[in-house]
């Protein structure tokens, strides 16, 4: 069945290395069309495949670091990154993601994270997937473009106005920071790079127009996924080196595909092809809390035991 | 070389006069290495007996802890409700026999040497009525089986002539690393009649155990590094679609 089976030193386990190949590829077509991380697809794969979820959070948020980085540098040269808005959007990542790590802790502990993973994607996920898709469908009608455009909800009455000269909006200081502090404490406990929360967020709360947004979303997704990176790797030693290259082979070269394919695309199409996929991740999780699962006993091998290789 | 070890085992057993040990048996080998391209391995017992008699093989891994989780609905979902640990729980179990089990094994045997899934000795670190521990335990061994750790099928020991016999024994991609032993035991009448435990390692090695060591011994150097590498990638990647 497997082509080219791989062993993956920290995943333990072996999995077929061009099956992993072409899903970086697909994963990476995805993530520069929409600028989002691709992290909410990588990781279910990953577990589905038998890699273990601590690992396939872990990895996958490295792989996210390289589609990122891709897409990210696409579109700075294309100008279509806005710098200030995604320092601003960054600063509050960073905290936020911090703060969640503790979160993280106690809901393990509990035995609950799984749960409150699942519920945030299917709540979070579901109410953004179906607003983007209701909106965008609005603005493919003929004669609603301009009305299409949202307000800036959060921006308007905040203090400290700035102007953000790339996306030709004007809008306070504070709006940045509160979404990228919110959608990092989301990113710590889910994961994930977090553009599936960004992109909206920035398109709805910020009016920002969508020719910025995705590049931006992709500069603030590669400094979290790093910062993710990192933490797994020196608290859990989580990270894959093995799997994250195989994945990021397929990856880095699909990715600026999709960010071309993207720039030709139309903008509103482009966010109902979004909204369509964000809301079948969200149904399809939505199904698994609610049906009875194949076996409702799961076990968990201790985390407190030594490194297994002590003994030659 | 199955075949060459096999015939040097049958000169070794003949030479042997007659205080002649009832059981010998060996491994093909006492390591499993796993290297990059590991996807599982096989390994071949083989041995000799002395006498009539059945033999059964048990292999078993490492031993640890695994806590066993219950999910009950609430509110239409499906939550993790119920917990039971479990302390002696065999990363790795496999057994095998020349015979089926039932026909020559007395159940006191087969609790005593832990013959069977059904007579591991795992321990509930807490007290719950009989029927939810063995409810437990049963939804343990469903999960380890569904990983391909423990397996449900008895495999064959084979006899080739009176004396010698052999049996492989399959290890999947995720086998655990660690202390292995392999238990083979002759009986006859209900007792046994000699026994023998091979001690055999499974330890990644080459590149695959220079990145394990790594990522523990350097975490912080390994993180940085997987972090460089993915921004390479991409930055490589986009240089070359420019052109």
């Amino acid at each position: 069945m497997d082509i080219l089976p791989v062993y993956l030193p920290m995943a333990e386990t072996a999995v077929d290395g061009v099956l992993l190949v072409g899903i970086g590829g697909g994963v990476g077509l995805l993530s520069g069309l929409f600028g989002v991380g691709g992290g909410f697809l990588i990781t279910p794969l990953l577990i589905f495949l038998g890699v273990p979820p601590a690992v396939a959070a872990a990895t996958g948020a490295n792989t996210v670091v390289a589609s990122s980085a891709a897409g990210a540098i696409a579109h700075w040269r294309r100008g279509t990154l806005d710098v200030k808005m995604g320092l601003l959007l960054l600063a509050g990542g960073i905290a936020g993601s911090a703060a969640s790590v503790k979160l993280f802790g106690i809901l393990s502990a509990m035995g609950q994270i799984d749960l409150v993973v699942a519920l945030s994607y299917v709540l979070l996920l579901g109410s953004v997937g179906a607003m983007m898709l209701a909106e965008s469908v609005r603005a493919m009608l003929p004669g609603a473009r301009r009305a299409a455009v949202a307000r800036a909800a959060i921006g308007a009455d905040l203090p400290w106005r700035m102007s953000f000269p790339r996306s030709g909006i004007e809008t306070s200081a504070l709006a940045p920071l509160l979404i990228g502090l919110a959608v990092g404490v989301l990113t710590g406990l889910m994961g994930v790079g977090g553009g599936f929360l960004l992109v909206p967020a920035m398109i709805y709360l910020l009016a920002m127009p969508t020719t910025t947004v995705v590049g931006t979303s992709l500069f603030q997704i590669l400094f979290v996924s790093g910062n993710v990176t990192f933490l797994q790797a020196v608290s859990h030693q989580t990270v894959d080196i093995v799997l994250a290259a195989l994945l990021i082979a397929g990856g880095v070269v699909a990715a600026p595909v999709g960010a071309r394919l993207g720039a030709k695309l139309d903008a509103a199409r482009l966010r109902v092809l979004l909204a369509l996929m964000v809301l079948g991740v969200a149904i399809g999780l939505g199904v698994g809390l609610v049906r009875q699962p194949a076996d409702i006993y799961s076990i968990r091998l201790d985390l407190g035991e030594p490194a297994k290789d002590e003994t030659p | 070389m199955i075949r060459a070890l096999l015939l040097a085992l049958a000169f070794l057993v003949a030479a042997t006069p007659a205080r002649a040990q009832p059981l010998i048996a060996d491994l093909s080998s006492h390591l499993i290495a796993i290297t990059t391209g590991f996807s599982g391995t096989e390994l071949l017992l083989f041995g000799a007996t002395e006498g009539e008699g059945d033999v059964v093989v048990v292999v078993r891994g490492p031993e640890g802890e695994a806590s066993v989780r219950r999910k009950a609905r609430v509110a239409g979902i499906w939550i993790n409700r119920d917990e039971l640990r479990f302390a002696g729980v065999p990363a790795f179990y496999r057994i095998a026999s020349s015979k089926p089990l039932a026909d020559f094994v007395p159940t006191a045997l087969r609790q005593r040497h832990q013959i069977g899934v059904d007579f591991l000795r795992l321990q509930p670190q807490r007290e719950l009525n009989s029927e939810e521990t063995a409810a437990f335990r049963a939804g343990l061994v469903r999960n380890k089986e569904a990983q391909k750790l423990y397996e449900p099928e008895v495999g064959r020991v084979s006899f080739l002539g009176p004396r010698l016999f052999r049996t492989r024994i399959l290890f999947p991609a995720n086998v655990p690393t660690g202390n292995y032993s392999v238990e083979v035991l002759l009986i006859r009448n209900g007792q046994v009649l000699a026994a023998q435990t091979t001690p055999m390692f499974v330890s990644k090695v080459g590149f695959g155990a220079d990145v394990y060591d790594f990522a523990h011994a350097w975490s912080a150097v390994y993180g940085l590094l997987a972090i460089l590498l993915a921004v390479a990638a991409g930055w490589a990647a986009g240089a070359i679609f420019r052109k």
